[in-house]
């Protein structure tokens, strides 16, 4: 279908690509402009009338998912906004004083600790949720904040990208510069290097962010406690309960639109600071 | 005048080292341990004294390779296995189809709309995979799903979208909805790095669009379509949030429709973790072998490319 006006040339108006680009953006918008219009409804208007046509209670759901359970809704947003918030602030950091390690210095072993580290990335994270459960129970941490906090820290794939944008972004004659006028090694980390490596650390925290706030299966094996939830788990509970009460059916929706507005506008504002060339060249060597 | 110090300061060639240490102390903790242990846990059972009940009634031995031959010869892993199979046989080439074709499309020149679509069809990464299988399972439900009340309208037969068939495909379009975006961004973005001299050579000669992009954008980008096959394939033999997610709206996803929902309900609901440890050993081992089984295969063959 694309091929026709593709094959076309360059000189004329190229619509079916365009075409296709639009028809796929669609696609991409559809489920989120439905639970926008959903959330407007009210509990029977959701069964009864046609699905894209807006309805009149959204204040109404809001109220009500405010009401459910005193307010659990806005416990489990911000108990997400904590998790992905100080999850991906840790990682990054832990990310750029390995990055950096790793990109600048010569040092035994470090291919070794390298590899080892990406290997990390490659490991199925059933193999090491269900084991890291049963050692945090050991320690008797499960069900806590920290249970689901400290494995999400070290992120392989966020180290391996501030070794890619440390050795890209900071020279080594800078360094060399620094050590002749007598700073130590972490002085010039910290003063020289590191407000080089913003730009890199950015786009490490973004991936943390999402990947932490996205998370199911760390939170779901390690809470109990639904006061401790982060939203994703929270409206798979209340969704899990209202397969027997489809009142709950509004709630849910209307607590899914409020949940991916957040994420939405984080997206659209810092879609821009994205180094997304960090991608390709993580990608390509 | 002083001088450069021959001798490296002190501190030089120790920093590295302490820099790592954070990063270090983690991957013992959270990865090393618990891979360790997990293998540990494979190897044991319990076996149970007299009735069972009392302190030290119940003790922890080792089972050999006992886990194992269980997990291998437990139909329902097997079943979840070609489940997932087949699943992955809809997501896998449709999201890296429609990611490749995506990329080369706002690739074209003076495509229109450029920044809206890419971002809008980027914007599903943001969305957790939970509320992308709560939303798209709102829409495949009877009552209010809008395709199935057109379908309806025009008086075309209304499938189950939660049973059978359909169900693969829905799940398949959850993941391919989620996944697209993602990768087409690494794909558009490594198109973007190759440098336009190129094309300008090949429009010279009197390549079309369409030429340039089967003959020359294609073979420049296989090293990223590579690695998104690669995850992509990790990731979809590890599927567990959206099954899980549906199965509140159907009765035909069942508590181990997935390998890895498997593991969760014999580790956490029938409380052996050492079927669990097996099983998950089992499904680590098969996704290693599975993915890095494509590298060599995609590598070997991109060498023959490269020697002809």
């Amino acid at each position: 279908m694309s091929t026709q006006s593709l094959a076309t040339g360059p000189r004329r108006f190229p619509l079916v690509p365009t075409a296709a680009l639009l028809f796929g953006a669609l696609y991409c918008l559809l489920p989120v402009a439905w639970v926008l219009v959903a959330s407007t409804k009210s509990g029977s208007e959701l069964f009864s009338t046609f699905t894209f046509l807006p309805g009149s209670g959204f204040t109404d759901n809001v109220a009500d998912l405010t009401a459910y359970r005193d307010g659990v809704y806005w416990k489990w947003m911000a108990n997400s906004a904590f998790y992905a918030g100080v999850g991906a602030l840790l990682s990054t950091a832990v990310s750029a004083v390995s990055g950096y390690a790793l990109a600048v210095y010569r040092f035994r072993g470090r291919e070794t600790v390298f590899n080892i580290l990406l290997a990390g990335v490659l490991m199925p994270p059933v193999i090491l949720a269900v084991p890291q459960y049963l050692l945090l129970a050991k320690a008797d941490m499960t069900d806590s904040y920290l249970s689901v906090l400290l494995p999400v820290i070290l992120s392989p794939y966020g180290v391996y990208l501030a070794r890619i944008y440390a050795s890209a972004a900071v020279p080594a004659d800078v360094i060399e510069a620094g050590r002749m006028d007598g700073g130590g090694e972490w002085r010039i980390f910290r003063t020289i290097a590191l407000p080089m490596m913003v730009p890199g650390l950015v786009t490490v925290f973004l991936f943390q962010f999402v990947a932490v706030w996205n998370n199911f299966l760390l939170p779901y094996i390690m809470l109990g406690d639904d006061e401790k939830f982060p939203v994703t788990l929270g409206l798979y509970t209340l969704l899990q309960q209202g397969s027997n009460t489809p009142a709950l059916y509004t709630l849910v929706i209307t607590g899914a639109l409020l949940a991916i507005i957040p994420l939405i506008a984080l997206f659209l504002v810092i879609q821009r600071f994205w180094s997304l060339d960090l991608l390709s060249g993580a990608v390509k060597s | 005048m002083t001088r450069a110090p021959r001798r490296r300061p002190y501190g030089v060639k120790s920093a590295p080292y302490a820099f790592l240490v954070p990063a270090t102390v983690l991957f013992l903790l959270f990865f090393a341990l618990p891979i360790g242990y997990a293998l540990y846990l494979s190897f044991r059972r319990t076996e149970v004294k007299g009735l069972g009940l009392g302190k030290g009634a119940r003790d922890e031995i080792w089972a050999g390779l006992a886990n194992y031959t269980d997990a291998l010869s437990d139909s329902e892993l097997l079943h979840g296995a070609l489940r997932i199979l087949g699943y992955g046989a809809i997501v896998v080439p449709v999201m890296l189809g429609l990611a490749l074709l995506f990329a080369l499309l706002l690739d074209t020149e003076q495509v229109r709309l450029r920044g809206f679509t890419r971002l809008a069809i980027f914007l599903p990464y943001a969305i957790p995979g939970v509320i992308a299988a709560l939303m798209w399972g709102f829409l495949y439900l009877p009552d209010v799903s809008p395709f199935l009340y057109l379908a309806d309208r025009v008086g075309l037969p209304q499938p189950d979208l939660l049973d059978g068939g359909p169900l693969y495909l829905s799940l398949a379009n959850i993941a391919v909805w989620g996944g697209t975006g993602f990768n087409m961004i690494v794909i558009y973005t490594s198109l973007r790095a190759i440098p336009v001299e190129i094309f300008e050579a090949a429009r010279l000669d009197g390549c079309s669009q369409l030429q340039i992009a089967l003959r020359i954008k294609i073979p420049m980008v296989a090293p990223s379509l590579i690695l998104t096959f690669f995850f992509s394939i990790i990731a979809t033999l590890q599927v567990f949030s959206e099954p899980t997610t549906l199965k509140p709206l159907t009765n035909s996803l069942s508590t181990t429709w997935s390998p890895l929902m498997k593991v969760y309900q014999d580790a956490f609901v029938n409380n052996d973790i050492y079927a669990a440890a097996a099983q998950a050993v089992i499904i680590a081992l098969a996704t290693l072998a599975l993915s890095f089984g494509f590298l060599k295969a995609a590598n070997s063959r991109t060498k023959q490319g490269d020697s002809r």
